[in-house]
């Protein structure tokens, strides 16, 4: 596989898409497109907005699904480029392809049934041996996979509580560095329940507001998705957004206008559960392929 | 000035006062969280090497490093004097800054030397050399002890591991950068 030129690779992700396809429409969810150009950006701390033409493209495709939500929709995904200036690594591409699906009157735990059904079916349809290997790994997708709540891992992999990291602004160097090798060997791992100060669109957890319904999907170490029960108060969303455009200021970031219709629509969404899985990501690691360039036709190199 | 998304292998940074070149980069960036971007580094003065994780907003200067053509004239003690071929000036540069490459250096070379703040603080042979070689044992055409290679010692006065062969008066081509025997020069 290491070897394959171009016309693989796009064989490869040709199939990915059609069973990617294939999974969603059998589940009843309705496949839509909304704006890559879009006149706002939604505002994150750490994610560099892309100015095109006036407004921006987008980093993901979670402002005009939520709408789409908000206007009656249950069941949706979309398959689409995304955005992310200055993001390039042996695991990034500043352009890259998002899966993203929501599910009306759902939170994360169906999110996380759904990532271990669309995987299964996946692996079946791409002929992949069982387990299949992954960074020297054999990665068995059948039986339970693991979960992990984002304190037991720090405390375990860390010898320290993830707040006391969050504090000292050393989360996401400890993440990396001593957990992430961690997570995902033999199988898939959820890390799930991140620090409130870490939510950006999710909903804080009702029991335990300090905590974030938001997990991360990873493989042999490899972060995968990224998804939320949905924050749907309107103020509270604001109030983060104002705060990561302050942010963004202060690292001379035009973070652009406040998305107002998109705060207007969260009113109307009622509760709901939306995941981004990065699909350049999942054919690596299900083909065990080096870095993100391989999985796409034109790598930044020869474009 | 350089910010850390400039970061990359081969970049020359300064860090509390003194040159760094980066021998290794990773960007690094988990969930929705900051970038990090993890290096390796090697101190130019000293060689020593590190490891370092930068943020976003970490900046530095641009270390004053210029590397010009010079050629070597003569040594004087400790000191080894170099000539700029452009310009005729003069440098001298101490033993322990030119390390390993004092093996290789015969009167006329050109060589690059790196100067930081127009103090010089390495140089750079060209990737193999030729020399004389002054001491050799003749090869014992009887000796059955299965070795395949014999030391001799060149003009530097290094000593390396050559072929049977070699003798002394003969002219070898040797690779600096490992320190190894390539062929023998006829001429």
């Amino acid at each position: 596989m290491k070897g394959m030129g171009r016309g693989g690779r796009l064989r490869l992700r040709h199939r990915l898409l059609a069973a990617t396809r294939e999974f969603f429409d059998l589940q009843g969810f309705v496949e839509v497109e909304t704006p890559l150009l879009a006149p706002t950006a939604i505002p994150e701390e750490h994610i560099l907005p892309v100015p095109c033409a006036g407004g921006f493209l987008q980093s993901s495709p979670e402002q005009y699904m939520k709408r789409l939500l908000a206007s009656g929709e249950k069941r949706i995904y979309q398959i689409c480029k995304s955005f992310r200036s200055g993001e390039r690594g042996r695991l990034h591409l500043p352009e890259f392809t998002i899966l993203e699906w929501y599910r009306a009157g759902d939170d994360y735990h169906q999110l996380m049934n759904d990532c271990v059904a669309l995987l299964r079916h996946l692996a079946k349809r791409l002929d992949l041996p069982s387990p299949f290997t992954c960074r020297g790994q054999p990665i068995e997708l059948n039986g339970a996979w693991q979960r992990l709540s984002v304190a037991e891992a720090f405390s375990r992999y860390a010898g320290l509580e993830a707040e006391e990291a969050l504090a000292a602004n050393r989360f996401e160097e400890i993440l990396s560095q001593r957990v992430e090798p961690h997570l995902g060997s033999g199988r898939p791992l959820f890390l799930y329940d991140y620090p409130a100060a870490l939510a950006s669109l999710a909903r804080r957890r009702p029991d335990a507001p300090h905590l974030a319904e938001r997990f991360e999907l990873y493989i042999a170490g490899i972060e995968l998705a990224n998804g939320f029960s949905e924050l749907a108060d309107p103020e509270e969303q604001r109030a983060r957004f104002a705060k990561a455009q302050r942010a963004l200021t202060a690292q001379g970031v035009d973070p652009g206008p406040m998305p107002e219709r998109f705060l207007d629509a969260l009113a109307d969404m009622g509760p709901a559960a939306g995941v981004a899985l990065g699909l350049d990501r999942l054919l690596l690691v299900l083909f065990d392929l080096p870095v993100l360039d391989a999985t796409v036709a034109f790598p930044p190199a020869q474009m | 000035m350089y910010s850390a998304s400039d970061l990359r292998k081969g970049l020359k940074i300064m860090l509390d006062g003194e040159p760094y070149i980066v021998t290794e980069f990773e960007f690094l960036k988990p969930g929705k969280g900051q970038a990090l971007y993890k290096t390796k580094l090697r101190n130019l003065l000293t060689g020593n090497g590190f490891e370092k994780t930068f943020r976003s907003n970490d900046k530095f200067e641009k270390p004053d490093l210029v590397e010009r053509a010079m050629q070597y004239l003569y040594a004087q003690g400790d000191e080894f004097v170099f000539m700029d071929v452009k310009n005729y000036e003069q440098v001298s540069i101490d033993r322990e800054t030119l390390g390993e490459a004092i093996n290789f250096l015969v009167d006329n070379m050109e060589v690059q030397v790196l100067l930081f703040s127009d103090r010089p603080i390495g140089v750079t042979l060209p990737n193999s050399v030729v020399l004389t070689v002054t001491q050799a044992d003749p090869w014992a055409k009887g000796d059955t002890s299965g070795s395949d290679t014999k030391p001799v010692t060149v003009e530097t006065g290094y000593v390396l591991q050559v072929p049977p062969f070699v003798e002394e008066g003969d002219r070898i081509q040797i690779d600096t950068r490992t320190g190894e025997y390539i062929t023998r020069v006829k001429e």
